[in-house]
């Protein structure tokens, strides 16, 4: 007995040892996607920095998705790793506002970024500071089953009229136009903030999440108004609110939907549901009021330095290396993503090149609403969102309490 | 008699007070736990109400907390998540306390002496062996509209199978099958008799032990004074049973206020808020991911430790007054 809490007390010993005793020329780095792909992709972009600084020991942790999320907030504090991936945007706030993060403006001024990276600047700053590189993102729109539109001889829809002549035709031969699962909420963001970026903008976009408009503002109604329109004339399936968004590919692959709108990652999903690049297509989510400059929803992941941080000159350096185009053009050719870098090129993949055209081609890029909202908020938002879409009468309460949260959150 | 009063005497304080320390010596190792996992915790709960902090520390390892004085508090009491987690925490204490009368009459049925009456027994017992977490997938998956029974039944009854533009099969029904998770007004319901499965072979396990004490000369004596039946249970039997009856009333009390881990595994909370309860609602704003704020978390929490305050006091008074009683 005593022998083995030896052993086991040796073990923690040599655990904190190895934790905490980083020299000089480590840098460790936490990741935050175990996929296989992303997975492969990081891993594949870290030998390449070891190969270009042999002189540094790059110590890598992977951890899942949510368990980073919960992890990053004592990490940060207790046992910082010289690089640690996050999300831009309101995403970034607490721990920018704790002094939690590095403000890395001069490697951006140092390599170019604040051309090359031009469009994702203004989600990557707050309080007058850059905080992080951005190494990847994706495109949203409307994926949709081309063999059916093929079928009932449907184009591409590019304005709000079209789009509901369309959903016309659907319905009457039987096929619902919309599929969503609305059960963890986000995906409802998704309609919402289309929407709102088709028929307000991309500066009502900010203003709202910011707090600067209320949600019982006429343009955010008039957003609303939209969005029943597109209830009432085209129709998601039903029971949307105990799906999750995978489960929501089901009437989809099965011909019974024929739209999502969605992020580009759920094009995985459609192929392992037996769906072919034949069968579905990209359209952009088509534009409500007419000479709206087109904004899009283009989540981004980066890489932070923690002000912790051990090794700042390397964590720098491995900034820098990030944000290069040749890097970004490798990394998001594995990963099936967007490079951030306008000077990167694409992949040859349909739905990449389609993304890449309409992203690096908009007036905006949003970070999605529960990441450019504050957490709370983001919260309230989404389940109004839900309710809104079970029981679209119940707007007027659903906007007031939006208000209300509205009130408590931003002071 | 010189010689053992000389002894007395000569005893060190220790030995003297032998009965009176030995019992704490015996408690402080649980006294210690308890109080680093429960008596300490409820106090640091309790002051974090009265600050915001969105849990982060600063570079420098210092809380970023805001003493913010009642403002938690008034702000509950306009927030109407709030009191719709407090009215379902009601919904589930009455409806929960069915299990205790279900248990008992499971109980009943089951205590006669019949061939492979342990297998029944343990077969109505099963529920209660595995997980909670088990117990919400298996409802969850039985709820659900698209594969699961009420959905089979549903399309069964009112879907005709048909084959949709693509040819592939597809159903169409005269009206969409019920999603009871995902209606505001009846997945509340949905959660509970999910929960009340294990809680009645709970009470039922509770009960079988009491039948098994209850006299059978008073039972004899009853049958020879004529009662019978419903008079026979009411009169002679559950008086009988009363130690069991209090017992499964506390459990089940408590089992309801601290109802979380079938509302995390069926519906987290949703659909938008309508099933929260107040230690879920709490989880919600302080852990989840979009939650962080620890001040207004503690603040639900301390509610709930209110509430169940009056529960657990007037258990400890009643059974404190069983023991003077008996003794």
């Amino acid at each position: 007995m005593i022998r083995h809490t030896k052993s086991l007390l040796a073990g923690v010993a040599a655990a904190a040892i190895m934790a905490t005793g980083a020299l000089a020329g480590d840098l460790r780095i936490n990741f935050d996607d175990l996929n296989p792909t992303p997975k492969k992709g990081f891993d594949e972009m870290i030998e390449m920095f070891k190969a270009e600084n042999p002189d540094i020991n790059v110590i890598v942790n992977i951890n899942d998705r949510e368990a980073h999320k919960t992890a990053i907030r004592n990490f940060l504090t207790a046992d910082a790793p010289d690089i640690t991936s996050w999300y831009p945007g309101n995403r970034m706030a607490p721990f920018v506002d704790a002094g939690l993060f590095e403000p890395v403006d001069d490697v951006w001024a140092a390599n170019g970024f604040n051309e090359d990276l031009a469009a994702i600047k203004p989600t990557m700053t707050r309080d007058g500071k850059i905080w992080g590189v951005p190494y990847s993102y994706y495109q949203w729109g409307v994926y949709y089953r081309k063999d059916i539109f093929d079928l009932l001889k449907i184009e591409e829809p590019t304005t709000w009229a079209e789009l509901m002549a369309s959903c016309k035709v659907m319905n009457d031969n039987g096929v619902k136009p919309f599929t969503i699962g609305t059960k963890y909420l986000w995906t409802a963001a998704g309609v919402f903030d289309y929407i709102n970026l088709r028929t307000n903008g991309y500066d009502v976009h900010n203003d709202l999440t910011a707090g600067k408009i209320k949600y019982t503002d006429d343009r955010i109604k008039q957003t609303f108004m939209n969005w029943k329109q597109m209830i009432d004339e085209c129709g998601f399936v039903d029971n949307h609110a105990s799906m999750s968004w995978q489960d929501a590919i089901a009437p989809f692959a099965n011909g019974d939907a024929a739209m999502y709108v969605m992020g580009n990652f759920s094009v995985g999903g459609y192929k392992d549901a037996g769906l072919t690049n034949d069968q579905i297509d990209y359209f952009q989510f088509p534009e409500i009021t007419p000479g709206m400059p087109r904004a899009e929803e283009a989540p981004a992941d980066a890489f932070f330095i923690p002000a912790n941080a051990k090794n700042k000159e390397d964590a720098k350096k491995f900034l820098a290396f990030v944000g290069r185009a040749d890097v970004q053009t490798k990394l998001n050719a594995t990963i099936g993503q967007l490079p951030v870098n306008s000077k990167s090129t694409v992949s040859d993949d349909k739905f990449i090149q389609e993304g890449f055209a309409t992203v690096s081609t908009a007036a905006g890029l949003a970070q999605f609403y529960d990441r450019d909202a504050p957490a709370a908020m983001a919260k309230a938002g989404m389940e109004g969102f839900q309710r809104f879409m079970i029981d679209p009468s119940a707007l007027d309460e659903i906007l007031a309490e939006l208000d209300r949260v509205q009130g408590e959150v931003y002071k | 008699m010189p010689a053992s009063e000389f002894q007395a005497t000569q005893t060190s304080w220790m030995s003297r007070n032998k009965l009176a320390i030995t019992p704490w010596i015996f408690l402080i190792p649980a006294l210690i736990f308890f109080a680093i996992y429960v008596v300490i915790p409820v106090f640091q709960s309790i002051t974090l109400s009265f600050y915001q902090w969105n849990g982060l520390y600063d570079v420098n390892g210092n809380s970023t907390a805001v003493w913010v004085g009642l403002e938690n508090y008034t702000k509950l009491w306009t927030d109407p998540k709030f009191w719709i987690s407090l009215k379902n925490n009601v919904l589930w204490l009455f409806l929960f306390l069915l299990a205790v009368p279900l248990g008992l009459f499971i109980a009943l049925f089951l205590n006669q002496t019949v061939m492979g009456m342990r297998f029944y027994k343990s077969m109505f017992f099963f529920p209660f062996v595995i997980s909670q977490v088990v117990v919400g997938l298996i409802f969850g998956w039985f709820y659900n509209p698209d594969f699961g029974v009420v959905g089979s039944i549903w399309k069964f009854m009112f879907c005709e199978e048909t084959t949709n533009i693509l040819g592939n099969v597809t159903f169409k029904c005269s009206s969409p099958p019920p999603d009871i998770l995902s209606s505001a007004k009846f997945a509340t319901y949905g959660i509970i008799a999910a929960g009340l499965w294990p809680q009645v072979a709970y009470c039922m396990i509770l009960y079988l032990t009491g039948l098994n004490n209850v006299a059978a000369d008073q039972i004899e004596a009853g049958r020879l004074d004529g009662a019978k039946g419903w008079k026979m249970l009411w009169y002679v039997v559950l008086p009988q049973l009363k130690p069991a009856t209090f017992i499964a009333v506390v459990v089940t009390v408590i089992g309801a206020l601290r109802s979380f881990d079938m509302i995390a595994i069926m519906t987290q909370g949703g659909p938008y808020g309508s099933t929260n309860v107040l230690s879920y609602y709490m989880f919600e704003t302080a852990i989840s991911e979009y939650g962080e704020r620890y001040g207004y978390g503690s603040a639900i929490a301390t509610v709930l430790f209110a509430i169940m305050l009056v529960f657990i006091s007037y258990f400890l008074w009643r059974m404190y007054q069983d023991e003077r009683g008996a003794r």
